[in-house]
């Protein structure tokens, strides 16, 4: 049975609008304006237990929205959820304690005390035993090596710290699924490098399913071997990272160092590769040769700016 | 992490009741918010005596009016005022709960999104922190209270059934006015000043529950009015229980009414709730 099913979900949010200005403003306090904003569109997919899956898409995409309907944070306006066999939006307390959201500009540790202190609230909140607990804030701390950090209050820690006691925090009660939106937002490289390690481990360990959104690919590249896109709510790709560039870059890129030191770049449709090294080599003394699919990078941005979606066209 | 794979199964809940895993939640954020407190001292002194200067400004005004008027103003003579005024304080100290204000910022800062996350229902955090974070204040309105007994000499019921009542009244209190602040709390879901109907709840509570000014000296029918209203047994109730001398029947019959207040509120609580967090849409945060 799959961690997660998803089946035409969707949201609308009701939102007031007016113009700006004190003659509209006077106006609407007597006829409001609302519009409505769908910002989950009738998605679908489903991810087994222990999968990896990355979630994609620009700003305002629908990504958060969605994880907080998976979450239980939010009722869906359409569709259907289930995550470990439980509607979230009922947020039974057996599903809160087999699950956790890590939203990466949120802090829901104790402020003004020592991590620590949060950690022990998190005992009485999950109904940990103490053992158990002991031991998994142990082997959690020491896996991330913040043992000097638990103990300062929450409030001096830097922005990658606190997010290192953070994601502890949330892991506690060692949930089965988790959904990480941006864990690495505003992080160095070191300190993102840390926690993609972390949580690779941790979903070797415990064979968590994971869902995570983020903007540098280099999490998704190192953690997901699947990935979504979802562009303005509506699901757009869903399967490999592979066939993700594979459907969406129509071109590959042959780098050729000439004998004369000349570096050549070009770009080609994908089906004319052969030929076009063939060619090359014919034709130049090339001393060196690459051929490279573009950056996931490249691929993604094709695909939010939409170009993606059209008809590739030839080169 | 070498002995991760020992943790790999997920920690099942303790098989105790579920009473119990209360109590220890219960005691664990008291015991968080009471640290909280202890961060920042001089705010707690501050917050401390700004609490007090209310009334011992009614005192200081209801003293003067009773020897300006012989001794006594409506059956109160000033040590009666005194003891009212000073019980009134340690009341309103039990009564600090959470307010629609808060409820503004919790969802502005996404707080609340975290509290939905956890599986116990957000409004014990709420009941457990405030309980826990008044200890410091009452810890320190002791020598205040004793330096305002000597000031003003009042007069004070010691009947052991009266304490015992006071003691169980000032939490009856405490449960009043947590739900009721939690409903109107609850209104931020419905508009995002929820605050707005708070100060009409203010004024209410401020006229109709003894904190202006005890209710016998009201007029008859704004008595009349608080008797079918919930304020009273915040403020007035427990502080009559210490210094009103009132008979059992009366005390008994006190709490029987909070009780009921306290259960309608959960109730009102359980139902608005379930209306309500329907309508959260945790936008931004």
């Amino acid at each position: 049975m799959p961690s997660v099913e998803v089946q035409n979900l969707s949201k609308i949010f009701r939102v007031p609008e007016r113009e700006a200005g004190m003659q509209a403003a006077t106006r609407s306090l007597f006829r409001r304006q609302w519009r409505d904003v769908h910002a989950v569109d009738g998605i679908s997919f489903s991810i087994e237990p222990g999968e990896v899956v990355g979630f994609l898409g620009p700003n305002g995409a629908g990504k958060t929205t969605t994880l907080k309907m998976l979450s239980g944070l939010l009722y869906p306006t359409g569709g259907e959820v289930r995550v470990l066999g439980h509607v979230p939006s009922k947020r039974e307390r057996d599903y809160l304690r087999r699950m956790t959201l890590v939203m990466g500009n949120r802090n829901q540790l104790q402020w003004d005390l020592p991590a620590l202190d949060s950690f022990e609230l998190n005992r009485a909140v999950y109904r940990l035993p103490r053992e158990d607990f002991t031991r998994t804030r142990d082997e959690l701390v020491e896996l991330l090596d913040i043992g000097d950090l638990v103990r300062k209050p929450v409030r001096q820690l830097s922005l990658g710290e606190r997010m290192k006691v953070e994601i502890v925090g949330s892991l506690l009660h060692l949930p089965q699924v988790l959904f990480l939106d941006e864990p690495t937002i505003g992080l160095d490289v070191t300190m993102q490098k840390r926690i993609r390690s972390f949580v690779a481990d941790y979903n070797l360990r415990h064979g968590a399913t994971v869902l995570l959104t983020s903007h540098y690919m280099a999490d998704v590249e190192a953690l997901c071997r699947r990935v979504l896109v979802i562009h303005q709510g509506q699901l757009l790709f869903d399967g490999d990272l592979a066939a993700l560039t594979h459907r969406f870059a129509p071109l590959k890129t042959i780098e050729a160092v000439l004998a004369d030191g000349e570096t050549v770049r070009l770009s080609v449709p994908k089906e004319e590769t052969s030929e076009a090294t063939a060619r090359l080599l014919a034709e130049h003394d090339v001393v060196d040769l690459t051929v490279e699919d573009p950056p996931i990078e490249d691929v993604i941005e094709r695909v939010f700016a939409g170009e993606a979606l059209a008809e590739p066209a030839p080169a | 992490m070498s002995s991760a794979e020992a943790a790999a199964a997920p920690a099942a809940p303790r098989a105790e009741s579920w009473l119990r895993s209360l109590a220890d939640f219960y005691a664990t954020t008291m015991r968080t918010q009471i640290q909280t407190q202890f961060q920042y001292r001089a705010a707690t002194y501050g917050y401390t005596l700004g609490l007090v200067a209310e009334p011992t400004i009614y005192l200081v005004v209801w003293s003067t009016i009773a020897r300006s008027h012989g001794g006594a103003v409506g059956g109160f003579d000033s040590g009666h005022f005194a003891a009212y005024y000073i019980v009134w304080t340690l009341v309103r100290i039990m009564n600090i709960v959470f307010t629609p204000y808060g409820w503004e910022e919790r969802i502005r800062e996404g707080q609340l999104s975290g509290a939905l996350l956890r599986p116990i229902h957000p409004i014990h955090y709420d009941i457990a922190g405030f309980a826990g974070g008044k200890v410091p204040w009452l810890v320190m309105y002791v020598p205040i209270a004793a330096g305002l007994s000597l000031a003003f000499h009042p007069s004070f019921g010691t009947d052991p059934l009266s304490v015992v009542v006071f003691l169980v009244a000032i939490w009856g209190a405490y449960l009043i006015r947590s739900f009721a602040l939690w409903l109107l709390g609850m209104c931020t879901f419905w508009t995002t000043r929820g605050s707005a109907i708070f100060e009409t709840y203010m004024l209410a509570e401020l006229l109709l529950s003894g904190r202006l000014l005890p209710l016998q000296l009201m007029p008859h029918w704004s008595q009349t009015l608080a008797s079918f209203l919930p304020f009273k047994w915040t403020f007035f109730f427990p502080i009559e229980a210490l210094v009103g001398n009132l008979s059992t029947g009366e005390l008994l019959r006190g709490l029987a009414f909070q009780l009921l207040w306290i259960a309608a509120g959960a109730l009102a609580v359980h139902v608005f709730w379930r209306l309500s967090v329907r309508r959260y849409t945790a936008v931004g945060n």
